[in-house]
């Protein structure tokens, strides 16, 4: 039996995705620059993408730039914007528990010259208003928020930031990572104040190495990569046609029957929360309820290494992560469990579970089943003091 | 420029009757490292000398890379041949040889040659004066040291001649298989890779066994032991590496043993284990990459703790050597980056924040009585699961 528990990392393709991929790579495989009726037959698959994104998003088709994931988008729209508006001031605003594609990013403009400032998020993982309030000041030129986080799935208050940031001046630029929470929400970036959105292909069971960022028509941006001048000359780079495609595909399903499959991953969320408490020492770390992301769940067990948690899950063959995916091999405690004030002992001992359109209650019970085993089995061996 | 090699090995020089054994084996074990290399080569065995000759077009860097990894090489000569078509024809040669190889030409130099073909018109004494003073003609800012030269030129009149200057130092040693073979304990870390070359150098070759402990130890770490073993093969030839699963024994040991002594307990099922593999595939002797007073497990008490329940000997070529001296060479022998990766090894993930260093062998075996009740079905069951792949070196 194969559990995959681990959609936050990266998701299952859908076959219809990998089929359209296959048939684009094998014989629309023209390159939509070149001007015979192959590459005008390319160029149709990123006309369709565009649409697909741009209906989705009830954003203008030339608005949608598609990059290679949500890393190269989160750092072209980071650092596009700050190059580009550095004349308007040099401090930008971030929080704390980002995904390291921003952070990062911010951490390097730090070292050429920018000021940032990383807000604070409370014990369940949320920045609060006042904070961004305080932060913003006239030399503000971008404040960049995550939508999901990635490790506990707290939703952070978009809208409002949005608002907020536009009453105090309409010129600071709102940049939103929703590598996590695209493909669950539905976003509107114009009715959300949103100037730039981060988007990533694998995460909502498209293909990897594909994401697009959606830049808002009157955003200042400086391209960071330089070639062949395609986008507009913001994002040089024959045009990777299948993945473009792929997630296009992958977006119009997930968002065909999303209502009903957000209410679906709730319930499996909420049986697997309520179960996991059953097991003394457990906690569920940000929003264990509707107010966090439907398919994160953040479980802190006292007295068990998380590393060695996973392998005994995988030895059952189910997968999850130790933290995130993104940090999970490297030895430093997370950021955002820290920034949520996780006592240094539970630090190593958590693990994420992330469902997807796949997972299925009888997986959740399963998965429960297995953790009331193994558990208390663990915990007789563990380093002694 | 070059089409061949003269290979210089030390040591088997000085072997007896049975100095050709050694040296069928080194030409053995340079065939089996240029098979790694593009182009065709032959190796011959003539009056006490290996040569290498190209018979095709072939890289010379990676060609002496991989001779370089043959353990009993002790230099490598990439030499020029030339026609015998009389002496002017080869003054000739000599100085463009001369011309190629030192583009710099302030250096001295020294004329050596040998005449293996008796029939050649001039004697060796001619030739080194005659070649001299043809190349000092040349190259005026060119000196003649006969006692310290910086470039000993090798002049050999064979069936052909051949022109060599540069020695390219060889890893040394004997051959690998002149030696017998022995069974590596091999965990993730740096010691034990390097372990394993320095008695492979010996000529001997190896086995290995790993330690794991599933769940507590991950795939990943399994998979580094695996690049570990395959690094080390480049030099020793094919290992075949042993896994075994240890997760049983250890929370055995876990649960009936004093904490303290976990690890020193340990240690011992680990030199059992290994001792009764290296029986069954014929080793000689076991192998660790211990060094006196690095970790409580490897004090000098603890190690004779240890080795008490070996028959086989165990060989210990880091026991005097401090972690740099072996960080210095795993980094040249190119296992350092890997063995630096951060996966916990079954070694560490229970280990006592006080272990004992200083076991008393009394004690330890009045507390390994503990285990009487299931601890040889839990060893035979671990070595019933011995998982055993081949690993080899391939680029």
């Amino acid at each position: 039996m194969e559990i995959y528990l681990d959609n936050s990392a990266t998701t299952r393709c859908f076959d219809e995705v990998a089929a359209l991929m296959t048939k684009i790579m094998c014989e629309d495989y023209g390159n939509p620059s070149s001007m015979h009726r192959k590459g005008v037959q390319a160029e149709g698959y990123l006309r369709y993408a565009k649409e697909v994104i741009a209906k989705n998003l009830k954003v203008n088709e030339k608005e949608i730039f598609f990059t290679s994931g949500g890393t190269e988008s989160d750092n072209l729209a980071i650092r596009g914007c700050a190059y580009a508006n550095c004349r308007g001031g040099r401090h930008l605003i971030t929080t704390q528990i980002e995904h390291p594609a921003v952070l990062q990013t911010m951490r390097n403009l730090e070292e050429e010259g920018f000021r940032v400032t990383y807000l604070p998020v409370d014990e369940k993982g949320c920045i609060r208003l006042e904070d961004l309030q305080r932060a913003i000041t006239g030399e503000t030129i971008l404040v960049s928020i995550m939508h999901t986080n990635n490790e506990i799935g707290s939703l952070q208050p978009i809208a409002e930031a949005g608002a907020l940031i536009k009453k105090m001046n309409p010129r600071i630029l709102f940049h939103v990572d929703a590598v996590q929470g695209y493909g669950k929400f539905k976003i509107y970036p114009k009715r959300m104040n949103i100037d730039l959105l981060s988007v990533s292909g694998h995460k909502i069971h498209g293909p990897k190495g594909v994401g697009f960022l959606y830049i808002n028509d009157k955003v200042k941006i400086k391209p960071i990569l330089f070639g062949g001048g395609q986008q507009g000359g913001l994002r040089s780079g024959t045009d990777n046609v299948p993945g473009i495609a792929g997630m296009a595909k992958a977006i119009e399903l997930v968002y065909a029957g999303l209502d009903d499959e957000v209410e679906r991953l709730y319930q499996i969320k909420e049986a697997f929360v309520n179960g996991v408490r059953k097991i003394e020492g457990v906690t569920v770390n940000g929003h264990c309820d509707r107010n966090g992301a439907p398919h994160i769940v953040s479980v802190s067990v006292e007295g068990v290494r998380s590393e060695v948690l996973l392998h005994a899950l995988e030895d059952k063959g189910i997968y999850v992560s130790a933290g995130s995916a993104c940090s999970a091999h490297k030895p430093q405690p997370s950021a955002t469990l820290q920034a949520i004030g996780l006592g240094k002992e539970l630090l190593g001992s958590t693990i994420r579970f992330s469902f997807s359109m796949f997972t299925t209650m009888e997986e959740v019970d399963y998965t429960l089943k297995v953790m009331y085993d193994i558990i208390p089995m663990l915990r007789k061996y563990t380093r002694k003091k | 420029m070059f089409t061949a090699f003269l290979i210089k090995y030390a040591e088997i020089g000085i072997k007896g009757k049975n100095r050709h054994l050694f040296e069928e084996a080194l030409a053995q074990q340079i065939k089996y490292a240029l098979k790694r290399c593009e182009g065709e080569f032959k190796v011959t065995r003539t009056q006490g000398r290996i040569y290498v000759d190209a018979l095709s077009e072939f890289d010379y860097e990676e060609t002496v890379e991989e001779l370089k990894t043959v353990f009993g090489v002790s230099g490598i000569c990439p030499v020029v041949y030339a026609e015998d078509e009389g002496f002017e024809k080869l003054a000739e040669r000599v100085v463009k040889y001369m011309d190629e190889v030192y583009p710099d030409k302030k250096i001295t130099f020294k004329v050596q040659a040998r005449r293996a073909r008796k029939n050649y018109p001039m004697d060796s004494m001619q030739i080194n004066c005659e070649l001299g003073g043809a190349i000092l003609e040349a190259f005026p800012e060119i000196k003649v040291d006969v006692h310290k030269p910086d470039v000993l030129l090798n002049i050999e009149i064979r069936e052909k001649i051949y022109i060599y200057s540069i020695e390219i130092p060889g890893p040394g040693g004997m051959p690998v298989g002149s030696n017998g073979k022995a069974m590596l304990l091999l965990s993730g870390g740096i010691d034990s890779p390097v372990a394993g070359y320095m008695v492979s150098k010996r000529g001997v070759k190896i086995d290995a066994v790993y330690f794991h402990a599933p769940p507590y130890t991950s795939d990943r770490a399994k998979q580094k032991v695996i690049d570990l073993a395959k690094l080390v093969s480049r030099y020793t030839g094919p290992i075949y590496l042993h896994i075994i699963n240890f997760t049983d024994i250890q929370l055995y040991i876990y649960e009936k043993c004093p904490h303290e002594e976990l690890t020193i307990i340990m240690r011992r099922y680990m030199m059992k284990i290994a001792e009764k593999i290296a029986k069954d595939t014929e080793c000689l002797g076991l192998i660790t990459g211990e060094s006196i007073g690095q970790v409580a497990s490897q004090t000098i008490q603890s190690l004779a703790v240890t080795n008490e329940v070996c028959t086989l000997p165990v060989f210990r070529p880091l026991i005097g050597f401090d972690k740099m001296e072996i960080v210095d060479i795993s980094e040249k022998i190119g296992t350092y980056e890997t063995s630096i990766l951060p996966y916990e090894d079954c070694c560490t993930i229970f280990v006592a924040k006080h272990p004992v260093t200083k076991p008393n062998l009394n004690v330890i075996k009045r507390h390994e009585q503990n285990l009487e009740e299931k601890i040889d079905e839990l060893v035979q069951t671990a070595l019933d699961t011995d998982e055993m792949i081949v690993v080899n070196w391939e680029k």
